[in-house]
């Protein structure tokens, strides 16, 4: 009889999850051929990761933010509106690249909802940058140092509250609302519940019911999206999303500088806000697993990279909270795929402190025979495209370093190709040259 | 006994610095000292950055208590100091592109290590860069950007340089998060810098200054 989820342990779990994945449930694939390559992409992928049995080759991954949209020749605005035009954009890049997932299309997002809500927190194409460019967050203080406590003491009420009202234009007079945690009984109900009533408040509840169907009209086309990538054969790499503590608070909420200068003035409400945001996003990246049937959760790290800290400040308020994500996802059974974008060779000692085959870590910037070394036997190790290779390099440097990765990064499994930051406009024959010369050089001896 | 101001400033302690700044002036003693302490108190903490020993949040945060320093010195000055300048640069976040955060850290210790800094802003068209080295006759221009897009506007941005005449007349220094030396050169950069102090030894020697 199969064992009930809670009395299984975290490799059991995690293997459950993988096999959900690899045999996903109701579709419909276009081919036997099809079926067969979504098995061996996932199995080569899942093999890599696990570090329990060699994969047949190294797995090739490519994760773009805005680059099919210019492979198809289409701006990042017109992928924004258009929803139609991003699904062909992103199908078309991923057939013609051919790697071994796809990431579905996620990156552009549904651009009206953004103008229907007033979003403050980003400059987009044709909304403060050119059609051309991409979406940029503006940094800012969008929470004070003196919210600290308000934070603290109940997350969910100062995101409504006081977050949400500062980045939707749309939603200011959210501020007015009543915090529900309060609301047992009858007794002063209508006290309660009048905000609701106040026609500002009401505005802004149908600008966010109208945002909200068309964010379901995106997920439509993202959602089509997903099941035609699978039922040609391609596994989704990604089944959501979650932060490190740090940079959730460093990001959009305190900005760079705010949270650099929280780490000397208020070191202890710094530690305090990552604390309590620890069982929302470790509970978003299980839901998100769990909502896919995906074991892939994605970590982008950000403000802990080379040079954005020393090693002590590392030790003391980066690393503790994104191993509690870590721990907290793997024990669901759920994989932290951890993005460290920017350099991260000063951090290769300190995140060896990881239970094995538990994560896989993709890198950017970063000596990757180092990276290899320090993770053996650890993690899956998975990286790098220079951007400069990819943007300016020769198909040539793009063959000799694929082989050279593979070389040092790729013995014996645990090791996967990819590109470790974002790409909009490259050139197209060095990606293809990576994909080709991995499934040509990458091969493992039986 | 007042403790010293530039060791003070320089290991970050902030509520120490502020207390010996409100000493002095309380015993009258010229403001120019004070603040000529401070900026010796910062080529410390750059020093200290460029060995490995500080990074960003340190430079992030001494430049918050230089700010302090100043507030509480500049009503003391009885006339305007005129402090030689090492250069004049230009400096921008090339077009497309509106990250700051690596600019503003370049801008500031380029200031405080005694430059005259035009700052453009962000997501600043070529023409721009182009006016004001005119307007100002600046001699240096720092490029920034972050994303790979800024690749290409660096690049138009030099070859603009190049159309308006001035490339023999300006230095270009340009950085950001994935600047290598081969996006130097296919830019058409002078240099590249990895950070804010590199940026600083370089308008240093290009200007000649110690």
């Amino acid at each position: 009889m199969e064992k009930q989820w809670a009395e299984m342990t975290s490799d059991e779990k995690q293997e459950a999850r993988f096999q959900k994945w690899l045999s996903p449930e109701g579709v419909k694939f276009v081919s036997s051929e099809a079926e067969r390559l979504y098995k061996e992409r996932g199995t080569r992928i899942k093999d890599a990761i696990q570090m329990k049995k060699k994969p047949d080759r190294v797995p090739v991954l490519l994760i773009p933010s805005f680059a099919p949209a210019f492979y198809s020749g289409l701006t990042p605005r017109t992928v924004m509106y258009d929803y139609e035009k991003a699904n062909q954009a992103w199908k078309k890049f991923y057939l013609d690249t051919q790697p071994d997932a796809h990431f579905g299309c996620v990156a552009p997002g549904p651009g009206p909802f953004f103008d229907i809500l007033d979003y403050k927190l980003y400059k987009w194409p044709g909304h403060g940058v050119p059609p051309e460019s991409t979406y940029q967050a503006i940094e800012g203080e969008y929470m004070t140092a003196d919210e600290y406590d308000a934070l603290i003491q109940d997350p969910t009420y100062f995101f409504t509250t006081k977050y949400l009202p500062r980045i939707f234009g749309a939603l200011e007079s959210f501020k007015q609302l009543p915090n529900l945690t309060t609301y047992v009984e009858m007794y002063g109900t209508g006290i309660t519940f009048f905000p609701y009533g106040l026609p500002d408040v009401q505005a802004a509840f149908k600008k966010l019911v109208e945002a909200g169907s068309e964010a379901l009209k995106w997920m439509g086309y993202f959602g089509a999206f997903m099941k035609e990538m699978t039922e040609l054969g391609f596994p989704a790499g990604q089944g959501g999303y979650t932060k490190a503590p740090f940079d959730i608070i460093a990001d959009t909420l305190r900005g760079t500088k705010g949270i650099m200068l929280d780490m000397y003035r208020r070191p202890d409400k710094l530690i305090q806000a990552m604390d309590a945001m620890l069982p929302f996003w470790i509970q978003k990246g299980v839901i998100e697993a769990d909502m896919n049937s995906n074991p892939l959760i994605f970590i982008p790290l950000h403000k802990g990279a080379d040079g954005f800290m020393s090693d002590e400040q590392y030790k003391r308020f980066y690393w503790p909270y994104l191993k509690k994500i870590i721990l907290g996802l793997a024990d669901e059974g759920v994989v932290p795929f951890i993005w460290a974008e920017g350099g991260y060779n000063s951090r290769l000692e300190v995140i060896r402190d990881l239970p094995k085959g538990k994560t896989a870590w993709l890198f950017d910037i970063v000596d990757i025979a180092k990276a290899r070394k320090a993770l053996d036997g650890i993690a899956c190790v998975c990286g790098t495209m220079p951007t400069a290779l990819l943007v300016i390099g020769t198909p040539q440097q793009a063959r000799d370093h694929a082989k050279k990765c593979i070389d040092v990064a790729g013995k014996g499994g645990g090791y996967i190709m990819s590109n470790g930051a974002f790409f909009d406009r490259v050139k197209w024959e060095n990606l293809k040259t990576i994909v080709e010369t991995v499934k040509e050089y990458g091969v493992y001896k039986r | 006994m007042a403790k010293d101001l530039v060791k003070t400033l320089a290991d970050l302690k902030e509520q120490e610095v502020i207390r010996i700044v409100e000493e002095r002036l309380k015993a009258k003693e010229d403001p120019v000292r004070i603040l000529e302490d401070a900026r010796k108190g910062m080529e410390m903490v750059g020093k200290r950055f460029a060995s490995g020993e500080y990074f960003i949040p340190d430079l992030v945060y001494s430049g918050e208590i230089l700010k302090s320093v100043t507030d509480l010195v500049k009503p003391k000055l009885t006339k305007e100091t005129e402090s030689k300048k090492l250069g004049k640069i230009v400096f921008g976040t090339v077009a497309g592109d509106i990250h700051d955060i690596g600019k503003d850290i370049v801008v500031f210790m380029l200031d405080v290590n005694g430059f005259e800094v035009y700052d453009l802003g962000v997501d600043v068209p070529a023409q721009k860069f182009v006016d004001k080295v005119k307007e100002t006759g600046a001699s240096i221009v720092g490029l920034s950007g972050f994303l790979t897009l800024a690749f290409d506007s660096m690049k138009q941005t030099m070859d603009t340089i190049k159309a308006a005449g001035l490339r023999d007349k300006v230095k270009v220094m340009i950085g950001g998060g994935q600047i290598t030396d081969e996006i130097r050169k296919y830019t058409g950069a002078d240099a590249y810098g990895k950070d804010a102090m590199t940026g600083v030894s370089l308008a240093k020697k290009w200007t000649g200054a110690k």
